[in-house]
Order: C-alpha cells, then sequence, then structure tokens
C-alpha cells in the first residue's frame, strides 16, 4: 500500500465561524481518521521520533495499539511517559519535537503524532470507566507549590506513589498558565478540571488562594511536617518594551489580557470583570502568547487585528499551526515592524474629556534583517526615517515573561540564575535541602511538555530521597 | 470557602467585616491588602486588612460600597461565606524607627490608615491624625482614632461635623507652625494624596502614599497595576501588588494613576446599576 504523503486533516471550524465564539478550533480526529493516520506510521526499529518527545513517549508503541484499534492499550502507553496526554496532544510544539525528527518527515509530512495523542487521551477520557483509587498512603507529606502542568505532574506521580500531598495555588482556580494563559479555543478548560479532579481521586488536596512567601513560606510548609517541597511556581512576571505611552489606558500585557479574558471569564456576554473589546488592537510579539492574544480579541469582537513583530516570518516563534489559524482567521501580520512609542488621546482644550488618556495609535519603524548574529537569527536593523503610525485603540504587549521573584525573595538560601530562574541539578534539587524545582520557574518561559517533564523527574527525585532518608 | 464572622454598618456606604482567614490573620501587618471574590465568576477586588485577630482567626475588612462587587459584599451577612480570600499580599508599612508621624486619611482611606496609626502608637511613636470625610454621616472610626492619637483633626467638607475643610489646611497649618514629622503617611482618593504631598514639598517631609489601582492577582503576574515612578529623574515602573501598595509620594506620577483609575468607568457604571436593579427586584 502506498503511504499517503500528507498528514490526515484536522477536522477544524470554519475560520469564518470560529472567528466569533470561544469553541475549540480543532475537532479531533474520528477512530477512522485515527487508524488511518495511525498506518502511515513505518514502526521505524531505531525510533528517532522518541528522541524528539521531551519526555520520551513510546510513540511507535502507542501508534501500533491505534492500528490494532486497542485506544485503552494506546493510552496506557502514553501514560507511562506523560501524564497530561490531553493537554500535550493539543498545545506540544509538536513540529519542532517529536514530528521534526519523523522518518516520514523525510519525504512526506511526518506522522500526526501529536494529533493521534489527543485523540488517544479523549477517547480515554470519554470511554474509559475505571475511577483511580487511592493508593495506600505512605505517610510522607508533601508540598507542591503551584498547579501548572509541573506541579500537577509532581502531585499526581508521587500520589500514585502513596505520598500526602497538598498542592499550594495563588489564584483561585488550579491549572496555571493552562487556566489563566491559553484560551478555551485552543484547550478547553474541561480538560484541565478533569486532570485536576483525577488529582483529587488520588487523594491530592488542592489549597487554592495560598500564595507562597506570603500566606506561608517555603520554611513554614517544613514546620508544618512537609518533608520535601517541590516549587513549580512558573515565569508570570509580564516584561514591558519601556517606551513612551506604555501606562496609558488600552495598554494591557498579554498575560493582563489574556488573564482577563480567560481566568475572570470576561468573554462572557455579562461578565463581571472588564476588558477593551472592538476597535483596532495591536499584538506586539510573536509567540505563541502574542498568537493567543491576537485571537482572543478577534474573538471579544475587534474590527481589526495586528500582530507586530519586528522580524520577518521565518523568525516567528510561535506554532506554525497557530499562525496558520491566525491567518485564516483574518489576523493582519505587520512584520519587520517595531513599536517605538504608544499614542493617546490628549485635548487640550479640555483637560476632563473622558477621551483624554486613551490610546489612539502606535508608533513603529520599518525594520530590516541584518546579519546573523552568534545564534544564527539574523538581527533586525531599524531603518532610518520610516517611521508610520499604525491606528489602534488597544495595544497588547506580549514580548516575554520572567519568572517571578516572591519565592526566591523569602526563601533564604535559594539560588537563581542572572534570569531569575531557580538553580537545580539533574535532579532537580535546588541549593535547599529538600527543595526541589521545575518547569518555567527553573528554565523561563518555555513549553507545558517539559514543565511535565521536570514534574515528574522531581517527584522520582522525592521519592528516592524520602526513602532513602 | 471563607466565612463572615462579623458584620457591622459604620456608616450607610461603608461597612465593616470579620472574616474567618486563619492563615491571613496569623501573618498580616499593617498596610498589606487581601484579594477577594464574593462568588464564583466574581471580581477580584482589593481590600486592606484593617486588624486582625489571631485567637480567632479572622481578618477586619472595611470597605466603601462603590460598585457592583462592593454593592454585592454588603448584601452578604454573619453566617454566610465568600468564595475566595487571599492574602496577606503587598509590603507591609515600614514604620520602624518613627518616632513621630502625622496621618492623613481620607473617606475610607482612614480604615485604611487606622491600623498603622495603631500600630505606631503602639510602638511608643507619637501620632497626629487628620481625618476628613465631606459630611458628617459618613464620618468613621473616630473613637478608634482619638484612642490611637495624641493629637485628632477632624475635617468635613461641609463643615457639619469636626473643622470645615480638607486635611491639607490642618496639616499647611502644623508645617508652617514649624512642626516636624519624621514621616507623612497618607491614604484616601488619588487628588488628595496629591494634594498632600504639594503641602509637603516646601517642608522637604518625607511623605508615603497609599495607591490603590485596579489589580486582578495581586501577585505580580499581570502588570495591570503598574504605576510610574520618577526616580532621580528616570521613569520607572512598579507594580502596586507587590512592590506596594505604598510609595514615596514625591516619586508617584499621579495624574497617569488618576487617569489609569478610570479605565473601565462605563462598565462600572453599567455594572453598578445593574448589580442594584437586581438587589432591588429580589
Ligand atoms: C498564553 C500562553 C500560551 C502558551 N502556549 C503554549 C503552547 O501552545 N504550547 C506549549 O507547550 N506551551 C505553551 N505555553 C507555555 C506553557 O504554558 C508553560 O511553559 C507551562 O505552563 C509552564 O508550566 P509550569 O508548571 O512551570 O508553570 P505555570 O503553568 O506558569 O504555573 C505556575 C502556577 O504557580 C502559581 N504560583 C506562582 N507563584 C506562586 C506562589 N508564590 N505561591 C503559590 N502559587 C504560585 C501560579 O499562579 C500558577 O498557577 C504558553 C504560555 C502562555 C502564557
Ligand atoms: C491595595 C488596595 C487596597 C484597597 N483597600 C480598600 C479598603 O480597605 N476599603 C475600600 O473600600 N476600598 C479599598 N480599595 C479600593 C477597592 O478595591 C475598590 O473600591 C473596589 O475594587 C471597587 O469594586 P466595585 O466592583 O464595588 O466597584 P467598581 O464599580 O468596579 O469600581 C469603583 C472604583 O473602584 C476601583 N476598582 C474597580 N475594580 C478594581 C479592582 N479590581 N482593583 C482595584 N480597584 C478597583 C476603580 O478605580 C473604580 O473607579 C483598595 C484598593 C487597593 C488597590
Ligand atoms: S508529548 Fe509532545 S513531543 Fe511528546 S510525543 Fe506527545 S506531542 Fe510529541
Ligand atoms: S519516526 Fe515516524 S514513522 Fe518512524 S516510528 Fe516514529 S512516528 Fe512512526
Ligand atoms: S495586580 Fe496583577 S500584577 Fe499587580
Amino acid at each position: 500500500m502506498a503511504i499517503n504523503p500528507k498528514k490526515h486533516e484536522m477536522p477544524t471550524q470554519e475560520p469564518q465561524v470560529r472567528s466569533h465564539n470561544f469553541d475549540e478550533v480543532a475537532l479531533g480526529y474520528t477512530e477512522e481518521i485515527a487508524i488511518a493516520e495511525a498506518q502511515r506510521c513505518l514502526n521505524c526499529k531505531n525510533q528517532p521520533c522518541v528522541n524528539g518527545c521531551p519526555v520520551n513517549i513510546n510513540i511507535p508503541d502507542f501508534i501500533s495499539k491505534i492500528k490494532d484499534g486497542d485506544f485503552e492499550g494506546a493510552y496506557r502507553v502514553i501514560s507511562k511517559s506523560s501524564s497530561l496526554p490531553a493537554v500535550c496532544g493539543r498545545v506540544c510544539p509538536q513540529e519542532t519535537q517529536c514530528e521534526s525528527k519523523c522518518t516520514l518527515g523525510i519525504k512526506f509530512e511526518p506522522v500526526g503524532i501529536g494529533r493521534l495523542e489527543r485523540f488517544v487521551a479523549d477517547w480515554h477520557n470519554e470511554n474509559a470507566t475505571d475511577a483511580p483509587g487511592k493508593p495506600q498512603s505512605n505517610g510522607y507529606k508533601i508540598a507542591v507549590v503551584g498547579s501548572g502542568p509541573s506541579g500537577l505532574t509532581c502531585a499526581g506521580d508521587l500520589a500514585k506513589k502513596g505520598y500526602k500531598v497538598t498542592v499550594f495555588e495563588a489564584l483561585h482556580t488550579a491549572g496555571g498558565v493552562l487556566v489563566y494563559g491559553i484560551p478555551e479555543f485552543r484547550l478547553p478548560k474541561s480538560i484541565v478540571a478533569k486532570e485536576v479532579d483525577t488529582l483529587k481521586a488520588l487523594g491530592v488536596d488542592i489549597e487554592p488562594n495560598v500564595v507562597i512567601g506570603k500566606t506561608l513560606t517555603v520554611d513554614e510548609l517544613f514546620d508544618m511536617g512537609y518533608e520535601a517541597v517541590f516549587v513549580g511556581s512558573g515565569a508570570g512576571l509580564p516584561n514591558f518594551m519601556g517606551i513612551p505611552g506604555e501606562s496609558l489606558k488600552g495598554v494591557y500585557s498579554a498575560n493582563e489580557f489574556l488573564t482577563r479574558s480567560n481566568l475572570m471569564k470576561s468573554y462572557l456576554k455579562n461578565p463581571e470583570t472588564p476588558i477593551m473589546k472592538g476597535g483596532k488592537v495591536a499584538v506586539v510579539g510573536g509567540g505563541n502568547v502574542a498568537m493567543d492574544a491576537a485571537r482572543t480579541a478577534l474573538r471579544l469582537g475587534a474590527e481589526k487585528v495586528y500582530i507586530v513583530y519586528r522580524r520577518s516570518m521565518e523568525e516567528l516563534p510561535a506554532r506554525k499551526e497557530e499562525v496558520e489559524h491566525a491567518i485564516e482567521e483574518g489576523i493582519e501580520f505587520r512584520l519587520l515592524n517595531n513599536p517605538i512609542e504608544i499614542l493617546g488621546y490628549d485635548n487640550p482644550d479640555d483637560k476632563f474629556d473622558p477621551k483624554n488618556g486613551f490610546v489612539t495609535g502606535m508608533k513603529c519603524i520599518k525594520m530590516e534583517l541584518g546579519e546573523p548574529d552568534e545564534k544564527g537569527r539574523r538581527r533586525p536593523i531599524p531603518v532610518e526615517g520610516s517611521e508610520f503610525v499604525l491606528s489602534v485603540d488597544t495595544v497588547i504587549i506580549s514580548i516575554g515573561t520572567s519568572p517571578n521573584p516572591l519565592i526566591k525573595n523569602t526563601t533564604e538560601g535559594l539560588e537563581v540564575n542572572s534570569r531569575g530562574g531557580i538553580i537545580v541539578n539533574e535532579d532537580g534539587l535546588t541549593s535547599r535541602e529538600a527543595v526541589y524545582a521545575g518547569g518555567d520557574a527553573v528554565t523561563g518561559a518555555a513549553t507545558v511538555i517539559s514543565a511535565m517533564g521536570a514534574g515528574k523527574m522531581a517527584a522520582i527525585a522525592i521519592d528516592e530521597y524520602l526513602s532513602s532518608k | 470557602m471563607y466565612k463572615i464572622i462579623k458584620k457591622r454598618i459604620l456608616n450607610p456606604t461603608v461597612t465593616q467585616m470579620e472574616i474567618e482567614a486563619p492563615l491571613i490573620a496569623n501573618k498580616a501587618l499593617p498596610g498589606q491588602f487581601i484579594i477577594l471574590r464574593v462568588d464564583e465568576d466574581g471580581e477580584r477586588i482589593p481590600l486592606t486588612v484593617a486588624g486582625t485577630n489571631k485567637q480567632n482567626g479572622t481578618v477586619k475588612i472595611i470597605f466603601q460600597i462603590v460598585g457592583a462587587t462592593t454593592e454585592k459584599l454588603n448584601h452578604k451577612n454573619e453566617g454566610d461565606s465568600i468564595q475566595d480570600f487571599v492574602g496577606p499580599l503587598g509590603v507591609a508599612t515600614h514604620i520602624k524607627g518613627l518616632k513621630k508621624v502625622c496621618i492623613v486619611g481620607g473617606g475610607v482611606g482612614c480604615a485604611i490608615a487606622m491600623p498603622i496609626a495603631q500600630a505606631v502608637h503602639e510602638m511608643g511613636g507619637e501620632v497626629t491624625s487628620i481625618i476628613g470625610f465631606r459630611k458628617r454621616d459618613l464620618v468613621i472610626l473616630e473613637d478608634e482614632f482619638k484612642a490611637c492619637s495624641e493629637k485628632l483633626h477632624l475635617m468635613t467638607d461641609d463643615g457639619s461635623y469636626g473643622r470645615k475643610g480638607n486635611v491639607c489646611v490642618p496639616l499647611t497649618e502644623m508645617l508652617e507652625a514649624g512642626e516636624k514629622f519624621d514621616m507623612i503617611i497618607t491614604i484616601g482618593p488619588l487628588v488628595m494624596m496629591k494634594f498632600v504631598v504639594e503641602a509637603a514639598r516646601p517642608y522637604g517631609t518625607p511623605v508615603t502614599v497609599s495607591m490603590n489601582p485596579i489589580m486582578i492577582d495581586g501577585t505580580g503576574m499581570c502588570g495591570g497595576c503598574r504605576l510610574t515612578l520618577n526616580q532621580d529623574g528616570k521613569k520607572v515602573t512598579k507594580f502596586a501588588c507587590v512592590d506596594g501598595p505604598e510609595f514615596n509620594g514625591y516619586e508617584i506620577d499621579f495624574d497617569e494613576a488618576i487617569s489609569r483609575g478610570k479605565m473601565y468607568w462605563d462598565f462600572e457604571r453599567h455594572a453598578y446599576e445593574e448589580t442594584c436593579n437586581l438587589f432591588k427586584q429580589a
């Protein structure tokens, strides 16, 4: 049988329809499509794809179970390495990870590994009946700080081994970026809620509204009888550009804009938390976060949404699929443009004009790409005299985030690097005894799968440490 | 869920509640705040910790009913619970070493200033308090301030109680008469704090102001609470929730803060009306 050179297409909502709703864009493979896609896999002996996956899921093994129609079996293979397949199957940058190493990809399109993973996880969530039982307790108490993918994974793995785990979360809902950052149309909140419920069924306590470093400190956790602490506090501190006009009304960090829409549900018909909707919106930046902010703005009713990025399409760091979705939905890419000032309304005759201080536009300068730097990325250089004004009402700044210094500042002896990331060894152990860390808090903004992997690794290390104590 | 243990109406627009939250009661210091959500899907709003009772594990809040969320909160009664209550957030007031302090509070800002006045007093410092209100029936916490102040100046805009005039009147008189304060701590409407800074400027008295920008998370994650400070001629961005809420009054860009506070004015008026209608129907 000849191999189909293309991946089976993902069924999606039509762009004109989905740009007006918050329902999930990608609808998922059917059983038939999943089996057909699985049949494209060559079951390579040397398994190059497995090396491309940060947590080394046994990809050919789970795919051959799909071929056989044994979807639950496929799920069991994946769950040996990943605790969040329904999430990672949706949001992993597969094209630079597992799928980039796929043998099939040399000549054709690679196997749709992420799509198959998502199919298997969704199938399990819909059909599996076995509720996880509470494991026998071993008496040890562990504290996990933060309920993002790293924290949830670490908590789940330890709970399965019999540890009594409490997850402390600063916000009112568990899930980290999965609930406050990534929008509903890319990752439905019900999927995250289901993962959290599974943890609760395993006996994990989730304590929302506790800010470690404020409500309790890491040292107090030890005083309370916790024998090890895992810090998975993420990299939530938004960076600003430092250009004039950043404090005008209508300028948001991507975190604020997405938090208002996702976590605080400003997208509902009658929300309690306000957000600026409609008008023209410029999103500054080119990563996944920028794409999410742009597509959220569109769905909230913006008449025009621009992505303003200082390099070209080639350097755009966002996932290809998300960029394609954004273009289909009508988001306009203003590439090789760099903002230099945000302009606001200022009525010279009326100091009390209610329009004063609201954004009216963003002054940008055109850029061209110079010689590649040490990392091989071509450096953008401003073109003199090319300034122009983009007329907009809202500006969303999405130029990255850094780890929050709160825990470092309140935990004596916890060392961090120059970018604020917590320093850990290969086991995830920090400079403090029995304090482990992982995910974005260590690496700076990265990916869900790497955060999950770090949580897994730390769970193993914590188990070894306490068993040998 | 966090239970309301006590509720007291201080005046027609200001209510005091004691909320069961032992971890916060154990930790909170004057100047810190909490963030609450009244119910699921509710807005997150910040309120200052107006006192704690470690034995009972309760935290006191005093809030003015100004919009939808505070209106909804005011409809809760003793025994009811609120959905979320997190803290203590922000940096505590730096009162260490202060011997002579002038506290200037305006309206509900007096509630926020009161625990600071008490703390300075308990530390053995000398407290002069100036508290200002629009009119007589809005006066709150007069006895509490009397108890911890050497001198108390009570002002009303219309002269219906205490002395007529704004809080800057007695402040300027004292400074002109040569009174020296280690620190003026002022909490109230932004415009009032701006004028307090201007009143103190000629005398070079240090002024601490308590900023109240719109917040969401309160942990430094959104940047919505950002303020611009002028430090040695350089513009510096600070997040009120983690770097504040108290700042050096001479450094704050008040005009910007006043403008940003009005970002959602239309939305807020509308939401307030809707909530009031809802409660009227019920
Ligand atoms: C908008 C957006 C889109 C993204 N899209 C993708 C994508 O498509 N694919 C992908 O792989 N990755 C994506 N990412 C990145 C990915 O979400 C993160 O790398 C990942 O969530 C990091 O997980 P974490 O567990 O380290 O931390 P987080 O998910 O950041 O969770 C940390 C949690 O800790 C809590 N916390 C922080 N401090 C404290 C404290 N002191 N006390 C208690 N709790 C605390 C926080 O409130 C938060 O809930 C995206 C990120 C964003 C913001
Ligand atoms: C650190 C801090 C401490 C505070 N302490 C107190 C206090 O002890 N007592 C008290 O009465 N008030 C306090 N406030 C102000 C209080 O948070 C607002 O009055 C409240 O959020 C209004 O909500 P609302 O829905 O009832 O009114 P809305 O109609 O939403 O708004 C009325 C006004 O409140 C402000 N506001 C609205 N939403 C927020 C928000 N999420 N965060 C901050 N301000 C907002 C706006 O500037 C607006 O003009 C404090 C504010 C801050 C930042
Ligand atoms: S977890 Fe991500 S990288 Fe690993 S196989 Fe699944 S989609 Fe690929
Ligand atoms: S590399 Fe591609 S074809 Fe080979 S086993 Fe992995 S998924 Fe299948
Ligand atoms: S309230 Fe979000 S950063 Fe301060």
